[in-house]
């Protein structure tokens, strides 16, 4: 064998993973600095800083620091707030997913109900928290009703788009492989649709994240939404923050662990790797 | 007639025409053509010749406009697993594995894990892929798409395989690959193949018969039965006589238009 002519310059994996790391630690590593620089500077008095707010994040968790009557409660706002979220996911995805299907596939559904949905669409979900207060009165059924509201568009209308969009080709070689009719439809249509479907559960779970603050700050006593809305009106600055930390963090872990899931269920698609 | 035995497929007279607004196109315009069991069809011509139309009306993906196709004497309806078609694109199904797509046509005849099971590992091995089994379409360079896509057609038990260009995306050396391997596929298992293509070189290579179509209306121009020994050496002076009366009739309709 010849000496190879050009030699592959190779990182190791470990390297690589923590130039990744770095870069991507840089722009929240800078907001830290300035929001440091700002508040010790004494440029807004109204805002705590870092440290203090990290002291009242772990009173928050645990306790023992300020022992007021937010301390060692987060555990108490994060399931309030995690069982309205993933709830009202899981409703809006079994509602919008069959809905979907039908919309996608079947011209007199998509007909009766497709102008219906465009027409409701522009309206943003925040638009109905006063309707929805009258409807479920003040609490969290309201919250979970606008959760629903924020997480169904996304999963509606990706689902649709899945359906439609199907490879023509694929269903000439399903039935020319002797598949035909309604066994199309979960042999065909519904693998050919799951990036999509993935793609509108993803935005879904995503919205519904952002609308629960909306959806908690009347009338709920517990939830993240009600902590940040009670830290504003007692003036509580550091406990906003904290309850905005806390909706980032677990926002962001939840979506990992649905990205994870998504580039399992879909490591056949080429286009489909976050 | 007696003694004359029932052909695969008889096409009697078919046109094709598709309505586009109110302009109407004669994709395919009164076409004889009967195929034998166990023959190699080519069929040839410019595109807009209505060669893929035809190949599309005996896998029932089209009806003829009128005429009438038929196999071993019955009308084609509904495509089905008798005609298996293989694309130029593949189609294959992207999220099954090599094996998974094999099995996507026996399992829908509601054949046996057992059976779906050995029907896989036997055409896997034809098409030589054990090692892919278990990999993706994506995951697949452009002549291994195609082997799977000629196995899942072979698994099936299709008496008739239609295959519409099915190497033209391919580079040359992989397409020359995949042609031995076909005639070879073709003399072991005796199937009846109708092969679309526009390269003369591959139909003379390949076919038993090589059906010229000329285009505008697509219509067959001649229908050629190719006395040359197996295998066919390219480089031969008959291979090219055959390539020169060939080429002449495939550009006859230009001449005409000239003229």
């Amino acid at each position: 064998m010849a000496e190879p002519v050009f030699s592959v310059k190779r990182t190791s994996p470990f390297l690589e993973r923590a130039k990744a790391m770095g870069l991507a630690l840089i722009v929240p590593g800078l907001l830290l600095l300035l929001w440091q620089v700002a508040t010790t500077h004494r440029w807004t008095r109204l805002i705590p800083t870092p440290s203090e707010t990290a002291n009242y994040m772990v009173d928050f968790a645990i306790g023992g620091i300020y022992d007021d009557a937010f301390s060692a409660t987060l555990h108490i706002h994060l399931l309030a707030s995690m069982g309205r979220v993933y709830g009202g996911f899981l409703l809006a995805a079994a509602v919008a997913l069959p809905l979907g299907m039908l919309i996608g596939r079947i011209p007199l559904a998509r007909q009766t109900l497709d102008p219906f949905f465009q027409l409701m669409r522009p309206i943003p979900v925040t638009a109905w928290l006063p309707l929805s207060m009258i409807l479920f009165g003040l609490g969290a059924k309201s919250a979970f009703a606008l959760v629903f509201l924020g997480a169904f568009y996304p999963i509606l209308l990706n689902t649709i788009f899945g359906v439609r969009n199907v490879d023509p080709k694929l269903f000439e070689a399903a039935s020319m492989l002797g598949c035909r009719g309604n066994a199309q439809f979960f042999r065909v249509v519904l693998p050919a649709a799951l990036p999509s479907i993935f793609t509108g559960l993803r935005l879904g779970l995503g919205l519904a994240w952002f609308v629960i603050v909306v959806g908690e700050m009347t009338g709920v006593p517990q939830g993240l939404g009600a902590v940040i809305m009670d830290g504003r009106t007692l003036s509580r600055t550091e406990l906003v923050i904290c309850g905005m930390i806390v909706i980032g963090v677990v926002g962001y872990l939840s979506d990992r662990l649905v990205m994870m899931l998504g580039n399992y269920l879909l490591r056949w698609s080429p286009t489909h790797h976050g | 007639m007696a003694e004359e035995p029932l052909p695969i497929i008889d096409i009697r007279n078919v046109s094709k025409s598709f309505q586009f607004g109110d302009q109407r196109i004669d994709a395919l315009s009164g076409a004889n053509l009967q195929i034998r069991k166990g023959e190699f069809i080519c069929l040839i011509g410019a595109s807009g010749c209505g060669k893929s139309t035809l190949l599309r009306i005996m896998a029932g993906f089209e009806q003829p406009t009128s005429g009438e196709a038929l196999m071993w004497g019955k009308p084609i309806g509904e495509p089905g697993p008798s005609r298996g078609m293989v694309f130029q694109d593949y189609a294959l199904f992207p999220w099954l594995t090599v094996r998974n797509n094999i099995a996507f046509g026996p399992k829908s005849q509601g054949r046996s894990t057992g059976e779906v099971r050995d029907i896989c590992d036997r055409f896997i091995e034809m098409v030589g892929l054990q090692k892919f089994a278990n990999a993706y379409p994506h995951q697949l360079s452009g002549g291994m798409r195609q082997r799977v896509a000629i196995a899942r057609v072979l698994a099936n038990d299709a008496e008739l395989v239609l295959m519409d260009e099915p190497f033209g995306a391919l580079d040359a050396m992989t397409r020359e690959r995949l042609q031995d391997e076909l005639l070879e596929i073709w003399q072991r298992t005796k199937l009846t193949v109708v092969f679309v293509t526009h390269a003369i070189e591959e139909a003379i290579f390949l076919a038993d018969r090589v059906v010229v179509m000329t285009p505008g209306p697509g219509r067959i121009e001649s229908d050629n039965r190719l006395i040359l020994p197996r295998p066919r050496d390219v480089a031969s002076p008959e291979f090219n006589e055959i390539r020169r009366e060939l080429s002449a009739k495939l550009h006859s309709h230009h001449a005409k238009k000239a003229a």
